[in-house]
């Protein structure tokens, strides 16, 4: 537990549509999604989930519907929508830039003067 | 809280639907069974996976309310919250809820009666049908706007922008109903009055425009609501009844329905008379003369579609046709509109300047009253610093606490708002039946409407959130783990902090009304003393109008005769006297004069405007005017000798150019009149308004100008209570149907003072609002720091520190902040009396009673409010403090 690392502010919602970009998933699922897909090296408290779920409903970026699960349970499944999608791939290509940027910077030698 | 629950949950569900609750409340679940099934799945028994699955989840209530927030939908539901929270914290300290609301209710209170008035008189419309379409008529820029009846004829019929024009005049006539004859006010009003107005009657029929075939064709009467209400208790049969109005016989045709009284705001007629009767109410026919102004105001509604600017350009153009038509008596020929209701530019501005001051004023104290809580809020903030640093750390966020701490400040600013409309609805209420003057019917409509109620709700709504922003900042820097830590120990900071500022202010503003207040009172005082011009004391006056008792003009001067005569023969009256109208009652007469060698006389050619008064030959000695040069009347100035007149000393200079001359010369009156110049009287007070400049005044002998209605003017060496019955009997075996309405000068004179009164009564109660403001804002700061500085100042005197030196350590600052507040307040407040010379006779700022007096209250409230709070800083027990801690 202890090397998982803390999520950066507002990266949540970028993990959340990069999970439902595979297919519906339900609350549960999309946390194990993450998990899976990003090697179980981050810390997400499964409460916190919902906020960030909520809010990308409210903003268009996803759509969820009731249905029954793998478990024979009920349970809400979301899935992206089309403004989600192409906000996943505008997102992803800032994030990219940004994490190749500050990758490049601490990588620099410094220079001997 | 027991009643607050009762309302909160079905509020609850009403704003957020109970099915996006359970929805939510499902998924959840849902995911902690997802979870559970899959620590099942791996070796744990059901009940502890659930346990597992449900401490794994966190915080849910937390996570729920995340998701509402994240909806946007549950606004109410914190709001809700937070006013239960806030009920509760108030609830605990009933002491700091009490003085809050009371302060606020005090200061919007004071701003919705002063809106409620201005209201009333400046923005509300008249209160007939279409209001806001009613307009009166303005002659130029003139002061006055009386016109003329033929003039108002043609502007009736020759404009094309009104509906219809209406016009009334203000008469007093001695109305006989069968009882007692009594003199009651009403108005003279053209045919078309009520039809123009669209009132509709409540009782009877009113009179047309149908009705008027010439003079004296319309003996109607209709009743205002009021009159009937209390003099036919209400007696549905009084239409058809026949009344005697100066001895001629009225039928009474109707009565005006309730809300209506008239088209003057603060004027209630007690009857309505078609105008062509005019002559008959007033003894004066003046019907076709067109250099004779009375028709006290003309009014109507604009047609629809017609902007104010056509209607005057319309009004206008009939101007210049009367102005060609007869350049003798029109000469001003332009005419613009102005509200009605004021009587034009004659009361309005200066009603308008006086309650600007006012409203400025309440301003302030509203400002005061902010600052005051806010001082208080803040101190309230720091001394809650434990509370919000523990719920900060328990994982609060800083704008959920700032949202409460706002709730609290708009709960209570609700509150006090609350109160003060409550309590200026009950004011008003009584100012809109208040009868100032026993003979003249004051109506002052200033009942409150929903504009009131919304700008009160406003004010307390902005002055909850301008205090409750004030501890913003010391939240938004509490560091919880410095707070926990060192606990609610006091800042020994000595830098200036946002309360100093706020008690400096607030100590200004109030030294601002202090020096208002006096400033006020200082002039009313002023004006008592000023030189009158006569002297009022140990004068009766009897106020009787002979053509009310039927009297024809070729009667009247033997009537007069004889009635000063009579008075003589009172034992202890020493003179008596014949005048019009005494000088400072309201309503006087006005003429133009012109200079000797003016021949052409057209208005605009006239050297000024002079009060003139028609006086028997006693009268100068009566009234106690002093003569300065030349004589005074005789008898001899009658009607065939030469015309004369006295004048006053203003008259001399602006007229006949210095009062040396003054005796012997000559001026003109309007009509052509040479009148010679025999006396020369000190300047005094003519108008109703003691705060008047100088003005020229003239006086005419009564043989030479006769007047029916006059007054008698007695002097008497005699207790005036005791002199009044023998004027009664006097006058009763002269003519038993005779009305006579007898008071001293002294009382008459409550009329002239009425405005000062006003305004002195209305800046006091305003700088003691202001006081009592500083002296809990002062008493506040004082009893915190010490109270913050008990351990302190404990160990001062334990090692030994003199009184003086305790209070100084205690009180110091509070001082310090009193006078710097002190002495910025009566810079302001010098500058502000500029402002009072509105309102209040020769307002002058460099007046040393003044200075003294503000520093001398400011003083004496500095005292009172640290005296608690000295006494509680010198009685400090060292040991006991010691041993607390």
């Amino acid at each position: 537990m202890t090397d998982q690392a803390q999520l950066l502010p507002g990266t949540l919602d970028l993990l959340i549509l990069r999970a439902v970009s595979l297919g519906p998933l339900h609350g549960y699922g999309i946390l194990l999604r993450i998990g899976q897909i990003s090697g179980n090296a981050l810390m997400i408290e499964q409460g916190a989930l919902y906020p960030g779920l909520f809010r990308l409903v409210k903003q268009g970026l996803l759509k969820a519907s009731w249905g029954t699960s793998d478990n024979n349970r009920r349970a809400k499944f979301y899935e992206l929508t089309t403004a989600g999608r192409s906000r996943l791939q505008v997102e992803t290509d800032s994030w990219n830039r940004l994490a190749g940027a500050i990758a490049a910077a601490l990588s620099q030698q410094p220079e001997e003067a | 809280m027991k009643l607050f629950d009762w309302i909160r949950f079905p509020m609850a569900s009403l704003f957020q639907p109970a099915k996006l609750r359970a929805e939510m409340e499902e998924e959840l679940r849902s995911h902690v069974e997802h979870r559970a099934d899959d620590l099942v799945r791996s070796g744990m028994s059901r009940d502890q996976a659930d346990r597992q699955a449900r401490i794994e989840f966190g915080a849910r209530e937390k996570y729920k309310e995340e998701c509402q927030e994240a909806l946007g939908g549950n606004f109410l539901a914190t709001l809700l919250q937070d006013l239960r929270f806030s009920l509760r914290v108030l609830r605990k300290s009933p002491g700091f809820t009490f003085a809050a609301v009371v302060t606020l209710a005090l200061a919007i209170g004071a701003n919705a009666l002063v809106f409620a008035v201005v209201n009333a008189l400046f923005l509300r419309p008249l209160n007939v049908p279409h209001g806001e379409s009613l307009y009166s008529l303005q002659r130029g820029n003139e002061k006055y706007i009386v016109q003329s009846y033929p003039d108002y004829l043609d502007l009736r019929d020759r404009n094309r922008s009104f509906d219809d024009l209406a016009a009334y005049s203000i008469s007093q006539a001695g109305l006989d109903t069968g009882k007692d004859p009594a003199t009651v006010w009403g108005y003279t009003a053209s045919g078309n009055y009520f039809d123009a107005l669209g009132i509709q009657p409540y009782l009877g029929r009113f009179f047309h425009g149908s009705d008027e075939h010439g003079p004296n064709s319309a003996p109607y009467i209709v009743l205002s609501y009021a009159y009937w209400h209390t003099h036919f208790q209400d007696d549905q049969g009084v239409v058809g009844r026949q009344v005697r109005m100066n001895k001629h016989p009225f039928t009474i045709i109707g009565v005006a329905p309730p809300e209506f009284h008239g088209t003057l705001i603060f004027f209630s007629p007690s009857f309505f008379v078609p105008i062509v009767n005019h002559s008959q109410v007033d003894a004066w026919d003046d019907m076709n003369s067109r250099g004779s102004r009375w028709v006290f105001e003309i009014l109507g509604h604009v047609k629809a579609g017609v902007t104010p600017a056509q209607a005057s350009a319309d009004l206008s153009s009939v101007g210049a046709y009367l102005q060609s038509t007869y350049p003798k008596d029109d000469d001003q020929k332009t005419y613009s509109l102005v509200r009605p209701g004021l009587h034009g530019n004659f009361f309005a501005p200066a009603v308008r300047a006086f309650l600007t001051g006012l409203m400025l004023l309440a301003g302030l104290i509203l400002l005061a009253a902010c600052a005051n809580l806010g001082s208080l809020f803040a101190a309230r903030a720091s001394d809650r610093g434990r509370e919000v640093a523990l719920r900060i750390a328990l994982g609060s966020s800083r704008s959920r606490i700032l949202r409460q701490l706002m709730t609290e400040a708009v709960l209570i600013s609700m509150a006090g708002g609350t109160l003060g409309l409550a309590v200026s609805v009950v004011l008003l209420r009584r100012l809109s039946v208040w009868q100032p003057f026993p003979e003249f019917p004051i109506h002052i409509p200033v009942n409150p409407d929903a504009s009131v109620y919304w700008v009160a709700l406003g004010l307390a709504l902005v002055s909850g959130i301008l205090f409750g922003i004030v501890p913003v900042r010391q939240v938004l820097n509490a560091n919880p783990y410095e707070v926990v830590k060192a606990g609610s120990s006091a800042r020994m900071g000595r830098r200036v902090t946002v309360r100093d500022v706020l008690l400096v202010v607030q100590i200004a503003i109030c030294a601002v009304l202090v020096t208002a207040s006096l400033v006020a009172v200082r002039g009313l005082a002023r004006s008592m003393h000023a030189n009158l011009g006569f002297e009022p004391r140990n004068v009766l006056l009897a106020q009787t109008v002979l053509s009310m008792a039927g009297y024809s003009e070729d009667r009247i001067p033997a009537m007069q005769e004889r009635m000063i005569e009579a008075m003589k023969t009172i034992p202890g009256v020493t003179d008596a006297a014949l005048v019009d109208t005494p000088p400072l009652h309201m309503g006087w007469s006005i003429s133009t004069v012109f200079k000797d060698q003016t021949a052409d006389l057209r208005p605009s050619n006239a050297a000024a405007t002079a009060v003139y008064y028609r006086v028997s030959p006693e009268y100068l000695r009566t009234a106690g005017t002093a003569l300065l040069a030349g004589r005074g009347f005789s008898s001899s100035d009658s009607k065939d000798a030469p015309r004369v007149a006295i004048v006053n000393g203003e008259f001399a200079r602006t007229i006949l150019g210095s009062k040396a001359s003054a005796v012997g010369s000559h001026f003109k009156m309007p009509d052509g009149t040479r009148v010679l110049v025999v006396g020369l009287v000190e300047d005094g007070k003519y108008t109703a308004n003691l705060a008047e400049d100088p003005q020229p005044a003239m006086f005419f002998p009564l043989l030479q100008l006769p007047a029916s209605d006059t007054t008698l003017l007695l002097r008497s060496s005699r207790d005036l209570q005791l002199v009044a019955p023998a004027i009664r009997t006097k006058m009763r075996s002269l003519d038993a149907g005779l009305p006579v309405f007898i008071q001293t000068w002294d009382e008459e004179m409550n009329g002239a003072l009425f405005g000062s009164r006003v305004a002195t009564v209305s800046l006091g109660v305003l700088g003691m609002m202001g006081a009592m403001l500083s002296i809990t804002g002062i008493f506040g700061m004082a009893a915190y720091s010490v109270s913050k500085r008990m351990r302190e100042l404990g160990i001062r005197v334990a090692l030994g520190a003199q009184k003086t030196e305790v209070l100084q350590t205690a009180l110091g600052r509070a001082v310090k902040l009193l006078a710097v507040g002190s002495a910025l307040g009566l810079l302001l407040g010098l500058l502000a009396t500029r402002v009072l010379a509105f309102i209040v006779y020769q307002a002058t700022p460099r007046d040393p009673f003044v200075m003294v007096g503000v520093v001398f209250a400011m003083i004496v409230l500095g005292l009172l409010a640290t005296w608690i709070p000295a006494q509680r800083a010198l009685s400090i027990d060292p040991l006991a403090l010691l041993r607390e801690e």
